[in-house]
């Protein structure tokens, strides 16, 4: 339903998010992503990236500000209409998230299991799958068992098993060399060139520098405005803004892209 | 059915083990329960049946032997050309002695005291006794029908009482069942709340989850009753066995008719069905209360 949505996957206005009783740790959070576009969430450790993935894979609520997933408001979505969107999302989870009594195999396969497809189709695209990342031996074994590299390749797997239109990762890069960050980057440009809309949060700022592509750069819960970034990968760039801050947010907005 | 593949590692949880063992119990104490209901049951229709279809008629003496033989002899005739009345036989002066005997002493084999008549009669289940008692006392006035309803409607209602019991019995360990299941059920959402997190994150429903619960529940339920239903067997076995032993004219054979054996095959039914449905529902209500 493009249409619908307008060409847009996701779109935040105005968004704040607070922990309990604690300090907003996002402010003023505004931006869309076009269908099929490629982008970095990037800032320092600390600055709301992870949080803002959450909100986007539908693991929290926004304490105020308005969230459009694929065309839908999320605060007036009823909760069982709640799955049918998740399962257009891919999740790399910064831990990965594995259930650990399970096998590779189950774990890539719980995102078909549970949207209720045959049991033999679930077998032929998970074993494919799983080869497919260099996994064909490793189908039964439990994830304790796994290297973090194998680990990450099956939460990847079990991430996009589903065809999701929308793929979140959470510091994939984060424990594995530089030569197996760039392999998976190029994983995740395949999956784009198919049409998934992909973000990929970290503070690998080398990283980005080498692949390109956009950027969403977070500092201390909110954006910081970041000219010249656009069209990479022939996306067009991010609506990122600081939204109506006061200048004191600015200063320290800017104060972090300084760093 | 026994060992359903669960995305949850709930097979592992040691707060779900004493479920089996729980429900064991409760269905040999059901299954006990049961039988002792079935067992009252037949007996009650037993009496029902043996008692509706006889009367006694009682002609008081006057003593005035050929007087008594006349009144009887009148009663005779009536309940004999009455309709419905399949048998009406004089009970012997030797019969109706030895009957008092226990009350009045030897004197009454010597003769020495007047006795009543007694009339046995056996009647169509159809009859209307107060219909026959008015006939009956248009011929001999002072003749009694004792229909035995009073005593009998007593016995059955002290059987029906047990009954209820039983059955409020049964309610109540359902009721204790479903509870287990609950807390089982609750332990375990709020053990497994991570792995409930990933399923509903990569798209589960609330249904889906429930559905494993409900589950690994049933599969409990079937175990744990499959053993009480293996120990009540031999229990029941033993107690039929020393009943006949004991009392053997007092009680109808133990046999079951094939609606008790399959009232037995219930329970284990019974059981998985509450466990499943508790499971279900009880997760269902948690999740929807998280945000
Ligand atoms: N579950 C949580 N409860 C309370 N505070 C949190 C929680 N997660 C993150 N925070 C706080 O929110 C802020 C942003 O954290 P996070 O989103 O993890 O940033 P990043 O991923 O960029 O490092 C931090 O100040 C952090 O302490
Ligand atoms: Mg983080």
């Amino acid at each position: 339903m493009p249409h619908e949505e307008n060409g847009r996957v996701i779109e935040f206005e105005n968004v704040g998010l607070r922990y309990g009783l604690g300090p907003e740790v996002l402010q003023d959070v505004t931006f869309s992503l076009p269908a099929g576009s490629f982008h970095f969430l990037v800032g320092p450790s600390g600055a709301g990236k992870s949080s803002l993935l959450r909100l986007m894979y539908l693991a929290l609520k926004p304490s105020r500000g308005l969230i459009t997933l694929f065309g839908r408001d999320i605060a007036t979505t009823p909760r069982r209409a709640l799955p049918a969107l998740r399962r257009r999302i891919g999740v790399v989870f910064q831990d990965f998230r594995l259930l650990n009594h399970l096998s590779a195999f189950d774990n890539v396969a719980l995102p078909l299991r549970v949207a209720g497809n045959r049991e033999d189709d679930v077998r032929k695209h998970v074993i494919e799958l799983l080869s497919w990342v260099g996994l064909k031996d490793h189908v039964g074994a439990r994830p304790p068992t796994l290297s973090g590299g194998q680990q990450q390749k099956v939460a990847i797997a079990r991430a996009v098993i589903g065809r999701p239109r929308l793929l979140l990762a959470d510091e994939p890069t984060g424990n594995i060399d530089d030569k197996m960050a760039f392999r998976l980057m190029h994983l995740f440009e395949e999956l784009n060139k198919l049409g998934t809309t992909v973000v990929i949060a970290t503070h690998n700022e080398a990283l980005v520098a080498r692949v390109g592509h956009g950027c969403l750069r977070l500092d201390q819960g909110h954006f910081a405005a970041e000219p010249g970034i656009e069209g990479v990968s022939g996306s067009p760039a991010p609506v990122g803004r600081t939204a109506g801050g006061t200048r004191d947010r600015l200063l320290r907005s800017s104060a972090g892209d300084a760093a | 059915m026994l060992n359903p593949r669960t995305d949850l590692p709930l097979d592992r949880d040691s707060h779900g083990r004493f479920l089996p063992w729980i429900i064991a119990f409760v269905v040999f104490l059901a299954s006990l329960a049961l039988a002792g209901t079935l067992f009252l049951d037949s007996l009650a229709a037993g009496w029902e049946r043996g008692v509706s279809a006889t009367l006694s008629v009682q002609i008081p003496a006057s003593g005035d032997e050929a007087d008594d033989d006349r009144r009887t002899d009148a009663a005779l005739i009536g309940l004999r050309s009455a309709p419905g009345v399949v048998r009406a036989d004089l009970v012997s002066a030797e019969r109706v002695a030895a009957l008092l005997e226990p009350w009045l002493g030897p004197a009454t084999a010597a003769g020495d005291l007047p006795l009543p008549r007694l009339i046995d009669v056996e009647i169509d289940d159809d009859v209307e006794v107060a219909e026959l008692t008015r006939a009956l006392q248009a011929r001999v006035p002072d003749a009694t029908i004792d229909d035995h309803r009073v005593w009998l409607d007593r016995l059955v209602r002290l059987v029906r009482a047990i009954e209820l019991l039983a059955g409020a019995t049964l309610a109540l360990m359902s009721a204790a069942t479903a509870g287990t299941v609950v807390f089982a059920t609750r332990t375990g959402l709020a053990v497994h709340q991570d792995v409930i997190e990933v399923l509903h994150l990569i798209g589960a429903q609330d249904a889906y989850i429930a559905r494993q619960f409900a589950r690994r529940a049933q599969a409990h339920a079937i175990r744990g009753a499959a053993v009480g239903l293996a120990l009540a067997v031999p229990t029941l076995g033993a107690i039929g066995y020393l009943a006949t032993r004991l009392e053997p004219e007092l009680l109808p054979e133990l046999s079951l008719s094939p609606i008790g054996w399959s009232a037995f095959l219930v329970l284990p039914l019974a059981a998985a069905a509450i466990a499943a449905v508790t499971a279900r529902l009880t997760v269902i209500r948690s999740l929807a209360r998280m945000p």
